[in-house]
């Protein structure tokens, strides 16, 4: 019970202050718009090197066009979604060096939820948007036959996969309280992780992929249900069943993270002066 | 020492472990201990000047007070709450302002900082329209309230910091050097709201600062401490006896004249026809000053205040002498 009021209470604080930074950058219209379309623009290029390798080369590692906009769909989605959601929080490390973490503190709100909404910016739609319409293009190209299992599976990879890269980025926050300023280890593990997740599993070593799949619980996100959907082997040949582990897999990252987060804040020793 | 204490601190401390890079990959540990062993309760209504040098541990005090440090020994109550374990429910029964950086949201008019208090805090429609109603009364804040924060003078940012931190009718109110860097008009603005919300509503007080005049002007009780401890409690009086603190009469006389005779003051330095006479501050200025303007061409003059940290100086030189004395 606590807890649920707990989670509420976060909600509500999550939506009043992401509310003021979106009238925040509101303020200044123009340079609104332009951030927008500038997003959407450079997301899009990531998937137009993509097409230019196929136009020098049929398959990539044995993987379609339409196939490894599936890939590249999926991933890009949940990242946006989880860029949406706490993509501001490399902005913590500032908060904590010049001291003005400490004024959440002193708040009636959850301090996670008042970190994820810190900078909320709409135009982080634009890689949303992008992510989405590739994966359209895909889900309607791909030579699949669409059976229920393979269908419920498309938005639980895309829900897991937002729900673990939020994840990763919780824990990068609650690592950033201990280091106090390593905004750039962190995006290194998550944009880092993106780009990767873009290419098909073969095109890597065996060692890379067993490390990405244990270590990294990232590649849940998409290579392993994505090769169930597509009817490929799986990466490392692991049991059919772990394509729908990724549920199981975001929760547990998430405990982690909340855990790790927990114990952060508990480590946090504000600032001299 | 009060039935009705508020706020109370038993043997606190806080120590930090501080990493400095001494060379080339070299890093050396300290321990650096920013409150040591403080003992004091404050009750409610109370409203109390805690000052000290910079680096004396008065922020720290705060951090504490508010939840967002845990002190590494003793133990600490405010409202009858452990402020560390339980910050959320305590935040509704403080106000906090820090003097060096603002909770208002820099690109929005000002009004839009004080609907989020409203909505954050949960605070009743009725009672936020009357303290808002209030507190731009009192503050002078009417015109600004559909003012950018960021296009406000720091004494008006200051201002509406300050209401920013009363919307929820706090029970105690913690400045940590509400008055660094402003104005002397702000600075009386700011002294003047405060005689008046600690009279007016019964709120606690707790104010750090390292200018002796707002509490002067402010606090019946003081509370001094440097390198984390505490040195002396209670009437600011008593502190100016204890520490024998003078202040400063700098005259100017028509030309160079050779040092006045105006007992007890007496010449510290003199720069042409410009001296500086040292008296102590329990002595009226006034009486002074028209001793002097009767024997001698009296041009200008002013008066300065002892700072802090001569009256700490003395204070340790007081300690010291009566050490010695118990040694004999
Ligand atoms: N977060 C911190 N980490 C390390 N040292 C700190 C920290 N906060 C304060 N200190 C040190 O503790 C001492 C007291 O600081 P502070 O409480 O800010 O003093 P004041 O507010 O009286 O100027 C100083 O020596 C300061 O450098
Ligand atoms: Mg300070």
């Amino acid at each position: 019970m606590a807890e649920r009021n707990a989670l509420l209470d976060g909600l509500r604080a999550y939506r009043l202050i992401a509310g003021m930074w979106v009238r925040s950058s509101m303020t200044y219209r123009t340079s609104f718009v332009v951030t927008v379309f500038g997003n959407l623009l450079v997301t899009g290029l990531d998937f137009v090197a993509i097409l230019l390798m196929f136009s020098q080369v049929d398959s990539l590692g044995g993987w379609s066009l339409a196939e490894v906009a599936f890939l590249y769909g999926l991933s890009v989605t949940a990242f946006g979604i989880a860029d949406l959601v706490l993509g501001s929080m490399d902005v913590l490390g500032a908060r904590m060096r010049d001291g003005s973490f400490d004024t959440l503190l002193v708040r009636p709100a959850p301090v996670l939820a008042q970190v994820g909404a810190d900078h909320f910016a709409l135009r982080r739609l634009g890689r949303i948007t992008q992510g989405a319409v590739v994966l359209g293009y895909a889900l309607v190209a791909v030579d699949v036959d669409w059976s229920a299992p393979k269908v419920v599976l498309v938005p639980v990879m895309v829900v897991s996969g937002a729900a673990i890269f939020s994840a990763v980025f919780v824990a990068g926050a609650a690592f950033q309280i201990f280091a106090q300023d390593a905004a750039e280890v962190q995006n290194a593990f998550t944009y880092g992780g993106t780009t990767l997740l873009q290419y098909p599993p073969t095109v890597f070593g065996k060692d890379l992929v067993r490390g990405v799949t244990f270590m990294l619980p990232l590649a849940f996100v998409n290579w392993v249900p994505a090769a169930y959907v597509l009817g490929r082997p799986y990466p490392i040949g692991l049991p059919e069943w772990t394509a729908f582990a990724s549920p199981l897999v975001a929760a547990v990252c998430c405990a982690l993270a909340g855990l790790a987060w927990r114990t952060g804040l508990r480590s946090y020793r504000s600032t001299g002066s | 020492m009060q039935d009705d204490a508020f706020i109370e601190l038993d043997g606190v401390e806080k120590v930090f472990d501080v990493r400095k890079k001494t060379g080339f990959l070299k890093r050396e540990r300290r321990q650096v201990r920013a409150v040591d062993s403080i003992s004091f309760t404050v009750a409610r209504g109370e409203m109390v000047g805690y000052i000290g040098p910079n680096g004396a541990g008065k922020s720290t005090t705060i951090k504490m007070l508010t939840g967002i440090l845990t002190p590494s020994a003793g133990r600490l109550r405010v409202a009858g709450i452990d402020p560390s374990r339980e910050r959320k429910r305590l935040a509704h029964r403080i106000g906090v302002v820090f003097g060096q950086r603002t909770t208002l949201w820099w690109d929005l008019p000002l009004i839009d900082s004080y609907k989020l208090m409203h909505r954050m805090y949960r605070i009743p429609d009725g009672r936020y329209r009357e303290n808002l109603e209030r507190l731009v009364e009192l503050l002078d804040l009417g015109p600004l309230l559909d003012v950018p924060v960021r296009q406000l003078s720091l004494g008006q940012r200051m201002r509406g910091d300050i209401a920013a931190a009363l919307l929820h009718d706090p029970e105690v109110l913690y400045l940590d050097e509400p008055t660094i860097g402003l104005d002397v008009i702000s600075k009386a603005k700011v002294r003047e709201f405060l005689r008046e919300v600690n009279a007016e509503r019964g709120t606690t007080v707790l104010l750090t600062t390292h200018d002796l005049q707002d509490v002067e002007q402010l606090c019946s009780r003081v509370m001094v401490i440097d390198h984390g401890r505490l040195m002396y409690d209670g009437p600011l009086a008593g502190l100016h006896e204890v520490g024998e603190s003078e202040r400063t009469l700098v005259v100017d006389l028509e030309r160079e004249l050779p040092p006045i005779e105006a007992a007890p003051a007496r010449v510290v330095k003199v720069e042409g026809p410009r001296q500086w006479l040292a008296f102590p501050a329990g002595e009226s200025a006034a009486v002074l000053v028209a001793r002097i303007a009767a024997e001698y061409p009296l041009v200008d003059l002013s008066v300065r205040e002892p700072d802090i940290e001569a009256v700490i100086a003395k204070m340790y030189g007081e300690q010291a002498e009566k050490a010695q004395r118990a040694v004999s």
